[in-house]
């Protein structure tokens, strides 16, 4: 039941859709992934749609934001983008600040954002 | 009373499925979109920590209505080894796990009612209520 989640390369950049609800072992194995792939294509900079995901908890955030330190730690750059309303609420009201963390409406936005940082 | 399931929590795995059963009474309520994201998040904190703390327990959901009023409630429990200082864990910030878990007065806010119930050495019961507005 271990699904991995897809990650496609565009030029210097890596895109991430997740596409399901992601359970812990699901998640702690994309981070490996995600760190692995980068390395191997010198990416950049990462764009992590979340659009279809209807909650996260404290786990997947801790996982996420972990995953943005490391990948600032390897010279890249994320961007999360489509962050559901009910999800964004129920973040802050857990008490949880992804403080620091680019985002963006959605991948679109995201990109260009990304593109913008990457050339700042 | 209402209509009452529930999960029992021994793996990660336990965790998705004690969510999903959440998520599905939580619609079947008729809780809108945010009000499923904040009892899902919830069950999914309290899951965690009985997986965490006490090794194993028990997620039961129950719908219910009371003089015309509809809710959820959610009781988390286990016989693990009960939590010290219960004040210390409604602190904010407060974290025995390394920062995982945003911990008790996360899940306090989500809902509106909270009660804990604990004794050392005999086990914890969490009890969690969201009324239909």
């Amino acid at each position: 039941m271990n699904m991995r989640i897809p990650i496609l390369k565009l030029n210097d950049t890596l895109i991430v859709s997740v596409q399901w609800e992601l359970d812990d072992q699901t998640a702690i194995q994309f981070q490996e992934d995600l760190l692995k792939k980068m390395h191997e294509t010198s990416a950049r900079g990462v764009v992590i749609d979340l659009t279809p995901i209807d909650f996260i908890d404290s786990f997947i955030a801790k996982v996420l934001g972990d995953v943005i330190s490391m990948s600032g730690l390897m010279g890249a750059k994320v961007v999360i983008t489509g962050i559901q309303p009910a999800v964004a609420i129920t973040l802050i009201e857990l008490g949880i600040r992804l403080e620091n963390v680019l985002t963006a409406l959605d991948l679109e936005n995201g990109l260009d954002k990304l593109r913008k940082e990457l050339e700042a | 009373m209402g209509y009452r399931s529930s999960v029992d929590i021994y793996t990660e795995w336990d965790i998705v499925a004690a969510r999903q059963l959440g998520r599905n009474e939580a619609k079947k309520t008729g809780f809108g979109t945010v009000d499923q994201a904040r009892i899902t998040t919830a069950i999914s904190e309290l899951a965690r920590n009985i997986y965490l703390y006490a090794g194993k327990g028990k997620i039961e959901i129950e719908r219910f209505s009371e003089n015309g009023l509809y809710g959820i409630t959610i009781i988390a429990s286990d016989e693990g080894p009960g939590i010290p200082d219960i004040r210390k864990v409604m602190e904010d910030g407060f974290s025995t796990s390394g920062g995982l878990g945003a911990g008790m007065p996360g899940v306090k806010r989500l809902m509106d009612e909270f009660k804990v119930h604990t004794e050392s050495g005999v086990g914890t019961n969490i009890t969690i209520t969201k009324w239909l507005r």
